[in-house]
């Protein structure tokens, strides 16, 4: 027998950890939940997600299914991203769209042009109750906003999707407790702890492959205030607006009504880590424009069924 | 791959997970803005909000505690209620620091918050010294097996940065330290509102030659280095991918689970609890590539050179290390939930990944938190901690949570709710 002599300065690097916090995540979400899905958006999180799950069950194929709701509003690179990267991995891919919502009458826009960020909630609870899902498997950090700072890993969703933040069970040690009963779920988040800055050293470090959005590239944009809007034909520029063609990128990709990108000369992975390490303005603050309508506006919308 | 850019290597020291104690008056909010701050974990737009917040309730210059209030309803009672979690780093080290509320009322947002922590810095208002929520956050913070304390003696400021002050109360906690059988601690006097000591030195507290307090995280002893040297894996899931293409694959049976302690490698003899078979690693595979040896906090997939029946819930040792079934368990518990603890009700009892029926032999004493006296009782209300007796369906293999808190911790779930609803220490 090989005698080994643990050696108690072994250290694991902060990756190395967070990496196998996240896998002891996943399989604990295999190991409780009988019917669980991933949240695959082709998102940077999500990428990164995904590769955990690859390296958590590997040979074997992934243990559940990949899901996107697709609020009709996404940049088409990012979806043709998601597309490949779910068939070089032979994953099962559903996809369910807000446009279907609508047809059936359960999301009611408005105004024609509104965000449909919110309302993927509804699209998503449908999906949940047709496939029986226990459990969705998705990418928020608690870094991204103070509401997710206080969200357990594993988070229990009433039959509504609701999120009661007085009602959470504690979670102790790594002693998850993914128990539902039927009709509701759970919002499990194995990257719960990632900053954004972790994020893209993972993907560095594992040289994963990303939507070309993510690097500096030339975009036709309008100033809202201190943000960018990108001009597309969802989001056209009004009269007053003057259109500039800067180099951006975006640091986060969602609806392409709600997400902006930031002005950027970062066309490596290098060059986004460095400044991301440098970045003065938060993840959300600089990109999203749902986030600002109030103090707690996250906290509402998770409350009402939002990932 | 090389890089015009000057890169932050955080990789050397890894991660700290370390927790705050002490309430709103202790300034712990403001530490914990301060440590933030100080490096540059927080951003500008969010100092802008927190500057207009600042000025709508009328206070002068930035509050850094408002940093630190999250939800909703505990704004609109400006106390904190639940465990937050925050990040930062330092360059060669990557920090989580989970802020638990200091009031008695929340001890099981303390005891959650320590579960998982490292380290634990007590923080002390210099005017108070040492009071009965300090003993009661030391004593929490040694309950739960957190390795490293580091007492904070806060508002130096406010007591003219009197080297005699944080003598005197280094002197209190230390002996009252020594009662609980704590066996160290370190000492550092700060100005959290000022920022002397915490990240930057400061020029008001001269006479103190000793690290600062990111100093002291910085060097502090991370989880793995403090974990216990027996081999524990307890298994989470079994991969058998029967289904797969790959002919070569109908016959693997990977046990996968994280090593909570100890250390394997490929050749080593192994005994699966509770059947107390035995074989012999035959691969370690570390997401998916194969290694010839693992250690704590990996996360692995163990192939063997027998096919034994393991399944979810079984534990991986070494055979010469095996620890006893027991059905009963002595027990320190902490109890979560607003519906009391029942003795005449069946429990699940949640260990490593097993899961048990329990149900209550016997409440020896409950812990008066504030006098740290034992006193009977018959029940268990919400943020009580009892000692107690445990009677449970099957035997399980715990170790003393003294010496291996991954196995020798348990949780208590109420079945009719699926609620977490106690923490158990086995002793």
């Amino acid at each position: 027998m090989t005698t080994l002599t643990p050696s108690r300065t072994r250290t694991l690097s902060h990756l190395d950890w967070l990496e196998a916090d996240a896998i002891h995540i996943l399989r604990e979400v295999v190991g409780q939940c009988a019917n669980p899905v991933l949240l695959f958006s082709g998102g940077k999180d999500s990428i990164c997600l995904l590769r955990l799950a690859e390296k958590a069950f590997r040979p074997a194929p992934l243990p559940f299914p990949l899901l996107h709701i697709d609020t009709g509003h996404n940049y088409p690179e990012v979806l043709a991203f998601r597309d490949e990267r779910a068939a070089e991995l032979g994953a099962r891919l559903i996809v369910r769209s807000v446009e279907d919502s609508i047809a059936r009458g359960s999301v009611v826009l408005r105004d024609p042009g509104e965000s449909r960020n919110r309302h993927q909630s509804v699209t998503l609870l449908e999906t949940i109750e047709a496939f029986g899902f226990d459990a969705c498997i998705g990418g928020a950090r608690r870094d991204e906003e103070k509401a997710r700072a206080k969200e357990r890993i594993m988070s229990l969703r009433d039959a509504f999707g609701q999120w009661d933040p007085k009602q959470q069970r504690p979670e102790l040690w790594s002693l998850y407790n993914a128990r539902t009963h039927p009709g509701e779920n759970i919002r499990a988040f194995p990257i719960s702890d990632w900053t954004e800055l972790d994020v893209w050293q993972y993907i560095r470090r594992e040289r994963l492959a990303l939507p070309s959005i993510y690097f500096a590239h030339y975009r036709p944009v309008v100033r809202v205030g201190s943000r960018l809007r990108p001009v597309t034909p969802l989001t056209p520029a009004r009269e007053e607006e003057r259109i500039e063609t800067l180099r951006v990128r975006f640091r986060t990709v969602g609806d392409i009504t709600c997400t902006a990108p930031v002005a950027s000369e970062a066309d490596t992975l290098e060059a986004i880590i460095a400044e991301t390490a440098a970045a003065t303005q938060s993840e959300r603050g600089a990109t999203r424009f749902d986030d600002h309508t109030s103090e707690s506006s996250m906290e509402e919308r998770k409350k009402a069924g939002y990932f | 791959m090389s890089s015009p850019h000057a890169f932050p290597e955080i990789d050397d020291h890894g991660l700290l997970r370390f927790l705050t104690c002490g309430s709103v008056d202790d300034g712990k909010s403001t530490l914990i803005g301060r440590l933030l701050h100080d490096t540059r974990a927080i951003l500008a737009d969010t100092l802008e909000t927190l500057a207009a917040t600042s000025r709508r309730r009328g206070l002068d210059g930035v509050d850094l505690s408002l940093l630190t209030d999250g939800l909703a309803a505990e704004r609109e009672q400006g106390i904190t209620i639940d465990v937050a979690y925050r990040y930062f780093t330092t360059g060669t080290r990557k920090y989580i620091i989970a802020d638990a509320p200091g009031h008695e009322q929340y001890t099981r947002n303390m005891v959650t918050a320590a579960s998982n922590a490292d380290l634990a810095i007590i923080l002390i208002d210099a005017r108070r010294g040492v009071q009965t929520q300090t003993r009661r956050h030391a004593y929490l913070a040694h309950l739960l097996g957190i390795p490293n304390l580091v007492v904070a003696v806060n508002k130096m400021d406010l007591v003219d940065h009197d080297a005699e002050v944080f003598a005197r109360i280094r002197r209190d906690f230390l002996d009252f330290a020594a009662w609980l059988g704590i066996e160290g601690a370190c000492f550092v006097p700060i100005s959290a509102l000022h920022g002397d000591n915490v990240v930057e030195r400061g020029p008001h507290l001269d006479w103190y030659r000793g690290p600062t307090l990111v100093e002291l995280l910085e060097c502090a002893p991370s989880a793995q280095g403090t974990r216990p040297d027996v081999f524990r894996c307890p298994v989470q899931y079994v991969c058998r991918p029967r289904d797969s293409a790959d002919p070569a694959l109908h016959d693997y049976r990977g046990y996968m689970g994280r090593v909570e302690s100890g250390a394997i490698a490929v050749g080593d003899a192994v005994m699966a609890l509770p059947s107390g078979r035995t074989s012999r690693v035959r691969d370690i595979q570390i997401g998916g590539v194969g290694q010839p040896e693992a250690g704590p906090e990996q996360s692995v997939t163990l192939l063997l050179e027998d096919a034994l029946d393991i399944s979810r819930g079984d534990l991986l040792v070494r055979p010469d290390q095996a620890p006893a079934p027991r059905r009963e368990l002595e027990a320190h518990l902490c109890w979560l939930a607003e519906r009391p603890l029942s003795a005449s009700r069946h429990y699940l009892l949640r260990h490593t990944t097993r899961e048990v029926r329990a149900r209550v032999a016997a409440i020896e004493h409950r812990i008066d938190l504030n006098a740290l006296t034992h006193q009977p009782a018959t029940e268990l209300g919400m943020n009580d901690i009892a000692r107690l007796r445990l009677r449970l369906a099957q035997p399980i293999h715990p170790d003393p949570y003294a010496s291996n808190r991954a196995t020798g911790a348990f949780v208590l779930i109420d079945e009719s709710t699926n609620d977490t609803v106690g923490a158990g220490m086995i002793l």
